[in-house]
Parts: C-alpha cells; sequence; structure tokens
C-alpha cells in the first residue's frame, strides 16, 4: 500500500535531479558557446532589442510606482522615528540592492523569459530546429545563443534603469508630497551609500540575468513539441525564474551583506 | 535594411540608456570621487584609538572635505593605529604643526578626520606625519569615567555630611 507512494516519491526525486542535471550540462555549454556567439554580434544585438528595449516600457512604469510606494512606506515608517530626512537612504539602498535588481528579474522573466520560451518552443514544434539541424546549422549557436547573450546584457541595464527611475518615483513622494527637504534627501543618500552598494545591485542582476535567460531558453529548447508543450515550458519558465531569482537573491544577500 | 537599421538604433538607445544610468547611479548617489586619482598628497597620523574611523571617511577643515582617510593599519612598532589620509593637490598650504582629531558628524553620523590648521610658517609634504593627533571618543570609555568620577564625588561628600551632623 504505501509501497507506490514511495516509488512516486524516488521517481519525483529522480526527475529533479534529472532536471538538475540537464540544466548544468545545457548551462555548461552556453558558457563555452558564448565567446563565439559574441562575434556573431549582429544576433545579439537583435536579442537585446527583443528583451530588452522592448521590456523598457514596462520595467519604467513599473520602476516608477514601486519607488513611489517605497517613498510612502518609508515615510510612515521614519517619520515614526523622526528620522524622514534618512528616506533618500532607505529608498536608494532599498531599490538599488533589492527591489531593482529583483523586480526587474520577475519583471523580465514574465515579458521577456515567457516571449523567449514561447518562441523557442514554436520553433521546436514546427521542426525549424529539426530543419537547422539538418541544414547542419546549430541550432544552439544559430538560436539559441543570441537570445541567451541577449537577455544577460539585457538584465543589468534593466535593473540600472529600474533603480535610477525608481529613486525619482521616490523622490517625487517625498519631496514634492511629504515634503521632506530636497537638499537632505540627496545628500544624507550620497553620504551614505557606497559604491559597493551599487556594485552589490549590479552583480545580483547579473546573476538573476543569467538565470532567467538560462531557464529561459532551456524550458524553450526542452520543451514537448505540441501546443500544449509550448504552453507548459511558457508558464515553468515563470515558475522556474521567480523561485530561482528568489532563491538566489537571499543567498547573494547573504554572502555579500 | 531599414528595419534592422531600425533596430539598431533603438537598441543603441537603450543600451545607453542603461549605462546612462549605472554612470548616473555610480555617481551621483554614492559618495566616492573621481578624477581624484594619484592626484594629492599622502600625510599619515597614529591615533590611540580610531572608533569607527573607516577608509573612504573625508578629511575636512573646517567643514571643508580636502581630501579622504586612504586606509587605515596597525602599526605593531608604535602600538597606535596608523591612518594614511590623502589630500588633494590644491590644498598645499597645511601647516605642519597642525593638528588631527577624530570627530563624529552629527550625533548619529558617521566619522571623519578634522585637521585644525596650527601657526607654523612650513607647510606638509608629500609623506609627513601628523604629529598633534586627538583620539576618537568611545562612548564606554567617556560613560566608565563620568561614573567613576561620580563615585569618587560622592565619597567625601557622604563624610562631610557625617561631620556635619556630630
Amino acid at each position: 500500500m504505501a509501497v507506490p507512494v514511495v516509488r512516486d516519491l524516488v521517481e519525483s526525486v529522480r526527475e529533479t535531479l534529472r532536471a538538475l542535471g540537464a540544466y548544468a550540462i545545457f548551462a555548461v555549454r552556453l558558457a563555452r558557446e558564448t565567446p563565439r556567439a559574441l562575434w556573431r554580434f549582429g544576433l545579439v544585438v537583435e536579442q537585446v532589442h527583443n528583451t530588452g528595449a522592448l521590456s523598457l516600457v514596462i520595467i519604467m512604469l513599473s520602476g516608477l510606482f514601486v519607488g513611489m510606494v517605497l517613498g510612502l512606506q518609508g515615510f510612515d515608517l521614519l517619520e515614526r522615528f523622526g528620522s524622514e530626512e534618512s528616506l533618500g537612504t532607505a529608498a536608494a539602498l532599498g531599490l538599488l540592492k533589492e527591489l531593482g535588481p529583483v523586480i526587474t528579474a520577475l519583471l523580465f522573466a514574465g515579458r521577456a523569459g515567457t516571449a523567449l520560451a514561447s518562441e523557442l518552443g514554436l520553433m521546436r514544434a514546427t521542426d525549424q530546429l529539426a530543419a537547422m539541424e539538418m541544414m547542419a546549422v546549430d541550432p544552439v549557436r544559430r538560436v539559441v545563443m543570441p537570445r541567451f547573450l541577449g537577455g544577460v546584457i539585457s538584465m543589468p541595464l534593466l535593473a540600472a534603469i529600474f533603480s535610477l527611475i525608481g529613486l525619482y518615483g521616490a523622490q517625487l513622494v517625498g519631496v514634492q508630497l511629504m515634503g521632506v527637504d530636497t537638499g537632505q534627501f540627496w545628500s544624507q543618500m550620497r553620504g551614505a551609500v557606497e559604491f559597493g552598494d551599487v556594485m552589490e545591485g549590479v552583480l545580483k542582476s547579473v546573476v538573476f540575468g543569467v538565470a532567467c535567460s538560462l531557464v529561459a531558453v532551456f524550458e524553450g529548447y526542452h520543451s514537448v513539441p505540441t501546443a500544449e508543450g509550448v504552453g507548459r515550458a511558457t508558464t515553468r519558465t515563470v515558475v522556474i525564474s521567480s523561485v530561482s531569482v528568489l532563491l538566489l537573491d537571499y543567498m547573494l544577500t547573504a554572502v555579500m551583506l | 535594411m531599414r528595419q534592422t537599421r531600425a533596430i539598431e538604433l533603438g537598441t543603441g538607445l537603450f543600451v545607453l540608456l542603461g549605462f546612462a544610468a549605472l554612470f548616473f547611479l555610480v555617481t551621483q548617489i554614492t559618495n566616492r570621487e573621481f578624477g581624484l586619482g594619484d592626484d594629492g598628497y599622502r600625510l599619515t597620523a597614529t591615533f590611540e584609538q580610531v572608533g569607527g574611523l573607516k577608509p573612504g571617511a573625508p578629511v575636512s577643515m573646517s567643514g571643508v572635505t580636502i581630501g579622504r582617510i586612504e586606509s587605515i593599519t596597525y602599526d605593531f612598532n608604535e602600538y597606535r593605529a596608523r591612518v594614511t589620509l590623502r589630500i588633494e593637490k590644491s590644498y598645499d598650504r597645511i601647516p605642519d604643526d597642525s593638528d588631527a582629531g577624530i570627530l563624529t558628524a552629527g550625533l548619529l553620523g558617521g566619522q571623519y578626520l578634522g585637521i585644525g590648521p596650527g601657526s607654523s610658517e612650513t607647510f606638509f609634504k608629500d609623506g609627513d606625519q601628523i604629529q598633534f593627533t586627538q583620539s576618537a571618543i568611545v562612548l564606554e570609555n567617556l560613560i566608565s569615567k563620568f561614573l567613576f568620577s561620580k563615585a569618587t564625588e560622592e565619597q567625601p561628600a557622604e563624610g562631610s555630611a557625617k561631620e556635619t551632623t556630630q
């Protein structure tokens, strides 16, 4: 009676391990292809456009609202301690180190990751990838690599734009609406934020960029070649990217703090 | 052709915007100053206690930042902390009998190094050491000193009170 349960459990553990191994092998392969893929720069540029430039609007809009909320909440919290002048510092550190990289990565997974996964999945389903192999064109080199690199390049830039817009959102609410002094807002921020804080955010967003892009191209490339399979690959992309981004975020923060 | 050019233009704009944002964050939000580079000259000073002073903290005269702390090491010859400061080139007329003290900006602010000008006719050169230094104030020491002086104050007061009653 209990045996099928145990068998299922063993099966699912084995399946998880297999998926992890497949991810690792795929990641190593992409890393090996990277120098060569950078030579074919035109393809990468096209993908930077697809994943980065086209995500710009949603990133900027989200950044603005996240920053504004941060301004409101931060002001409310800091006012209780009578230190609302520190709002600039709080907003800058929060955005640069946490919210910027993480929310950008989550939005990226939803906006660009799904597009990549469904595009590759559909290529798989309509045998375009098989056709390429037939013509002795390596689809990983020609199709997957530019998309992966495009995502990796776009993510830190998107995160920086997000943080910057968010900062102005916080300034808008904190200074214009709540009446924090402008000079205090910026000068306290400048006094407290270190170069290392900015770099921490950049490092995080690079790691998230690799993670999200890897998940998207892996799931798309290895999707089951049916309509349902493409749908499932898209869903898995969002779920796996989001969870791994939050997990990586915790680990990176713990290491760098 | 026209389409790829549009794509390249959009991408270029996006990349430019991203790097501009990054550049802005690095230069405008942080207190890091670029272009200081190897300009300026170095001074050293030794302190009994540096407290919370950190590399990168400002060196100021009358509240004007004239340089930064470059490094803080422990000197085993003197058994004191050795602080290296880098002063900007334009501030080259600091009298060589000036004193340095570790001060705190505001009640909860960071610590910085303040230089008070002396009256000497000769000025500091690269590699000189500041002779007169004042250590950082450690709150615990201050409190224990205060309590100790309170305790010694109270004992004779008790004695005199007894005398008056007699």
